[in-house]
């Protein structure tokens, strides 16, 4: 019973730090900017109460919000996406059953489903993120644009995150 | 009142969700305004501290490009140094001696964002004030907008609250420069006066009307021009003369008079 709050607590260190020491200093083609922090989010049991997922959505995103000097910023953006989470996991995943404290990953849900999972979740995340911070339609297609780009490169580091410190189909 | 419970407690899920994302929204929205901004933001010695344990083992990468880099500043004023001794006429001296340099090291940048701050390692104990311009060693950098005990937060050139007027060299008119996202190494200069045209070239400097920076401090140079086909105020594109993505040291201008000045321009405004 402990051991999933350790584990949890370990993984929100380790990707908060990944995140702003490594991914915010990271410039590819001047455009890139991926968000890979949510993926503690992504990973939290399935059956976690709504409450404590908005929770700690709110808290990931103010962590992030605090070392990057962008208040509220990526609060809003991943709070959209754990209030999303839920139905995203019903419409498109409905017949896999999970168990009690049981993580969404590959083990679990097969590579491509959960492929599809983090694509639609950062999509959802980014959206929310490059638009707040624009603030103005006006840059529209450029926004796009980065959305698209960062989001790709996002879930392609969640995956290999994944793949590296996850746990194999048995 | 049971039933609103009832009714509270069933749509507990969206409520929080409100609850938060209202909040984080509020926060952000005080952020975004540039006079909010300086009194709402996340300055603080531990995120100072926190990012220069970090950087003093980042530092060590990138030596190399920093000693060329000292060593041509190195190089440009000494040569204004031999220039000074020519003129050594009093009508000559320099006429921007309130501005007063801070040097100051960068603990962490972005470039790739649509709003970039810059943290440094100068702070209040330094006499770092909100509203205070940053340059480097090439040309301007940011406005400094938040301040702790030992670090400061600068609002860098690259973000959307960023308007700074500057001035044509070669005809001394007023235009302002502003970053529109994408390339971190072009901005955009806006309201051309449509009597003259810009080339491909013309330096663009500070113009010294705002008092956060001393006029003449390079920002860029025009890369091309759009032409405006009606009665519009023209744009045109520049390079930034600072490399923003190599920013390392950095100077944070104070002006000794500012509130001096700043008051005079208060008091004949209120008349």
């Amino acid at each position: 019973m402990n051991n999933i709050y350790l584990k949890n607590i370990i993984r929100f260190i380790l990707l908060v730090l990944l995140q702003v020491l490594v991914l915010n200093n990271m410039n590819l083609m001047g455009y890139m900017n991926p968000y890979v922090y949510i993926l503690f989010i992504l990973l939290l049991p399935a059956d976690i109460s709504g409450v404590l997922l908005l929770l700690l959505a709110f808290l990931t995103g103010i962590t992030i919000d605090f070392f990057g000097n962008t208040l509220g910023l990526n609060a809003a953006a991943t709070v959209l996406m754990a209030f999303t989470r839920p139905k995203v996991l019903n419409l498109f995943f409905k017949n896999i059953e999970f168990g009690q404290n049981e993580e969404p990953g590959i083990a679990k849900m097969g590579f491509g489903k959960f492929l599809r999972y983090v694509f639609i979740l950062v999509l959802i995340h980014h959206t929310a993120l490059f638009f707040l911070e624009v603030f103005s339609f006006q840059e529209f297609r450029d926004t796009v644009y980065r959305i698209i780009i960062s989001s790709v490169f996002s879930t392609f580091i969640i995956m290999i995150l994944v793949l590296l410190f996850g746990k194999r189909k048995q | 009142m049971r039933n609103l419970f009832s009714l509270l407690w069933k749509y507990q899920f969206f409520i929080i969700f409100l609850i938060l994302e209202t909040f984080s929204l509020i926060l952000l929205f005080n952020n975004y305004s540039y006079h909010r901004s300086l009194y709402f933001n996340t300055a603080s010695d531990f995120t100072g501290k926190f990012y220069s344990v970090y950087g003093n083992i980042e530092n060590y990468f990138s030596l190399k490009n920093e000693n060329r880099q000292l060593l041509e500043e190195n190089a440009l004023l000494k040569n204004k140094l031999s220039l000074a001794r020519v003129y050594t006429d009093s009508l000559l001296s320099d006429t921007n001696s309130s501005y007063y340099y801070i040097p100051a090291h960068v603990i962490s940048n972005s470039v790739n964002k649509r709003n970039n701050l810059i943290l440094i390692d100068k702070g209040r104990v330094d006499s770092v004030k909100t509203e205070m311009g940053v340059v480097s060693s090439t040309g301007i950098a940011g406005i400094v907008i938040g301040v702790s005990d030992h670090y400061a937060v600068v609002m860098s050139m690259l973000h959307r609250n960023s308007r700074i007027s500057g001035r044509v060299m070669k005809n001394g008119q007023l235009v302002n420069i502003i970053w529109k996202g994408r390339d971190y190494t072009q901005g955009e200069v806006t309201d051309i006066p449509t009597h003259f045209t810009l080339s491909k070239g013309d330096t663009i400097i500070t113009s010294g009307n705002s008092l956060i920076f001393p006029p003449g401090i390079l920002i860029g140079t025009i890369e091309s021009n759009q032409q405006s086909n009606n009665q519009e105020l023209g744009h045109a594109t520049l390079n930034f003369s600072t490399d923003f993505n190599r920013l390392e040291y950095v100077y944070i201008i104070k002006n000794r008079e500012k509130e001096e000045q700043e008051k005079l321009l208060k008091e004949t405004g209120d008349e």
